[in-house]
């Protein structure tokens, strides 16, 4: 039987995973403007999220889609941060091309960001 | 005891059979509460406006009926208040579809209040405006403006609950508003008790998408399992005299509500969690604290609030050309080598069939799309089988019909003159809407709500109470 592999599987200190084995996240939008909110599933790990998700990566992650800036805001209380980033849907839900204008997808393409778990 | 709040739709075009377990819960429940249908969209304003122009007796929500009839009498028999942004762009017919439908189940007697002031189309022009801080496009013409609503905030809904009113409809209001205006005058909290204030609007904020706090838009199979998501039941909020709040949703309904659906939901289309803007107060989320109590059941603590920002955000819609989109799949052996080259003719065939200033872009759907960029930077660098399933998508965009009924035309004409195998094209094309951001002076913004009188004649009128 073929079965795609959908289980969360254990995570080892310093092997590479991607972000989703650790945390889940949620887009929202305003114009051009996308957030994405990222929590740790284990609150051991937030501090992981907060060395190494940093605003440079993230602001690369989207670059190729002309984002501009990148805030994060840090919410330890959630072992979450909310991420707010500039210019990055093309036109927004009214004006893009893009089959998503509002960016909803764009929550996994965050999760698909490698981290070294420590 | 504990003031429910309910919702009954998140969006327009949501589920049109969620309220009714919502309903029964709170009946079961023998509670004050109120249902809230949120229906209202910076887009569905705009298509609303529009639809207007062409039929005065449009511009309400079109599922209005189908969302209130199943729920209408219940809540009218047992005090449960119905507040909607479902009037769109024209709440008076929406009013008095209510009071047809309300006659018809029985209930001529219901008392539907409107909300006025928040078209400020007429006066857009002379009024004082700011641009929103990640607002990029410039003030429209005239001729291009389409509608203009300011985002009101939940006094003038407060006021038609004084007006003792069974049903508020209104246009357009911030989201959360809609939660807040029934605690407000519930628990007849001041309206500068801020932080009451902000627990009330993040109540609103919470159920304001419906099921997105209770299992919907969640669910990642291994990872985050929902149980039910068929039968999702949508939020109810239980809210207390001190401004403490729990989330929990019907018996026997699907999805969950826990501390990771209650979190994402949260900060879903906040910026900077310590300063969350509304009209009614500047929400501090910074201390918020998450704790499940119970299965189905979560507490949210720690909500602080700050005085309202000086101005209230409008949304401005208008004209924006045209858009278009058309679609050819190719499958099997080779298929991603053909869609290739089916995206390589359209490209060259483009150049000399259309306008320079034509804005397209290109997607095969299978090997990259909703990522990328609209240059298809990430398509370039991707890798994807040969053989598979994939669909070459085009999308265009100009101020001129023509133009963009000529690009889709060409994707069109693939199907005899492009790569082997070609099927499945679909081809659409319509106006475009643009809305832009734009912030008004408090004090140019006039709210308040009148009961409305519905007419046998048809003939509408409503007696205005001007606001104190």
């Amino acid at each position: 039987m073929l079965q795609a592999e959908h289980t969360q599987t254990p995570v080892h200190p310093h092997s590479p995973v991607t972000l989703h084995q650790l945390a889940h996240a949620r887009a929202g939008d305003k114009g051009e403007r996308l957030n994405l909110a990222l929590f740790a599933y284990d609150p051991d790990h937030y501090t992981t999220l907060l060395e190494q998700v940093t605003e440079e990566r993230v602001l690369a992650l989207f670059a190729h889609r002309g984002a501009s800036r990148v805030r994060r805001y840090p919410l330890p209380n959630l072992a979450g941060m909310n991420f707010v980033i500039d210019d990055v849907l093309q036109g927004g839900v009214n004006g893009a091309l893009n089959l998503d204008g509002h960016g909803k997808t764009l929550s996994f393409l965050l999760l698909n960001m490698e981290v070294n778990p420590s | 005891m504990s003031f429910l709040l309910g919702s009954g739709a998140g969006f327009s075009g949501d589920r049109t059979d969620a309220a009714v377990a919502v309903v029964a819960e709170l009946i079961k429940r023998q509670q004050p509460s109120a249902l809230v249908f949120e229906t209202l969209g910076e887009r569905t304003l705009a298509a609303a406006h529009r639809a207007m122009r062409d039929d005065p007796e449009s511009g309400f929500e079109p599922l209005l009926d189908e969302l209130l009839a199943p729920v209408l009498r219940d809540c009218l028999d047992h005090g449960i208040k119905i507040l909607g942004n479902f009037g769109a762009a024209n709440p008076g017919g929406a009013c008095q579809v209510i009071a047809e439908l309300a006659t018809q189940l029985g209930r001529a007697d219901v008392r539907i209040a409107q909300v006025h002031g928040d078209d400020i189309r007429q006066q857009l022009h002379s009024l004082d405006l700011q641009r929103w801080e990640a607002e990029r496009l410039d003030m429209p013409s005239d001729d291009a403006l389409i509608s203009a609503n300011v985002y009101l905030g939940a006094k003038a809904l407060a006021e038609a609950l004084a007006m003792q009113a069974d049903v508020v409809v209104t246009g357009r209001v911030a989201d959360p508003a809609l939660f807040l205006a029934p605690l407000m005058h519930h628990f007849d909290w001041r309206w500068d008790d801020w932080d009451r204030l902000a627990c009330g609007m993040m109540a609103g904020h919470l159920a304001e998408c419906g099921a997105q706090v209770s299992g919907g838009y969640f669910a990642d199979p291994g990872f985050k399992d929902v149980p039910g998501l068929a039968t999702v039941g949508y939020p109810i909020i239980e809210v207390e005299q001190d401004g403490s709040l729990i989330i929990t949703k019907p018996a026997n309904t699907g999805g969950c509500v826990t501390e990771q659906t209650v979190k994402e939901q949260l900060l879903y289309e906040v910026h900077d969690p310590a300063n969350y803007l509304t009209p009614d107060v500047t929400v501090d989320l910074s201390h918020a604290e998450v704790r499940q109590l119970a299965p189905n059941r979560v507490a949210v603590t720690g909500i602080r609030g700050k005085p309202a920002p000086e101005r209230l955000k409008t949304t401005v819609c208008y004209e924006g050309g045209w858009q278009g989109e058309a679609e050819i799949s190719y499958a099997g052996p080779n298929a991603l080598a053909r869609a290739q080259l089916a995206a390589q003719v359209l490209r060259e065939r483009l150049v000399f069939r259309a306008p320079a200033e034509l804005r397209t872009r290109l997607d095969i759907i299978g090997l990259t799309s909703v990522f990328d960029s609209d240059s298809g930077e990430l398509q370039r660098s991707a890798s994807a089988p040969a053989n598979g399933d994939y669909r070459l998508r085009l999308a265009a965009e100009h101020s001129e019909r023509r133009w963009v009924a000529r690009a889709t035309q060409e994707l069109l004409a693939l199907y005899c003159a492009g790569p082997a195998g070609g099927g499945g094209v679909r081809r659409q094309f319509q106006r475009r809407v643009f809305t832009a951001s734009y912030l008004v002076k408090r004090s140019d913004v006039h709210a308040h709500a009148s009961l409305f009188e519905s007419s046998p004649l048809g003939e509408r009128r409503s007696e205005r109470y001007v606001a104190s």
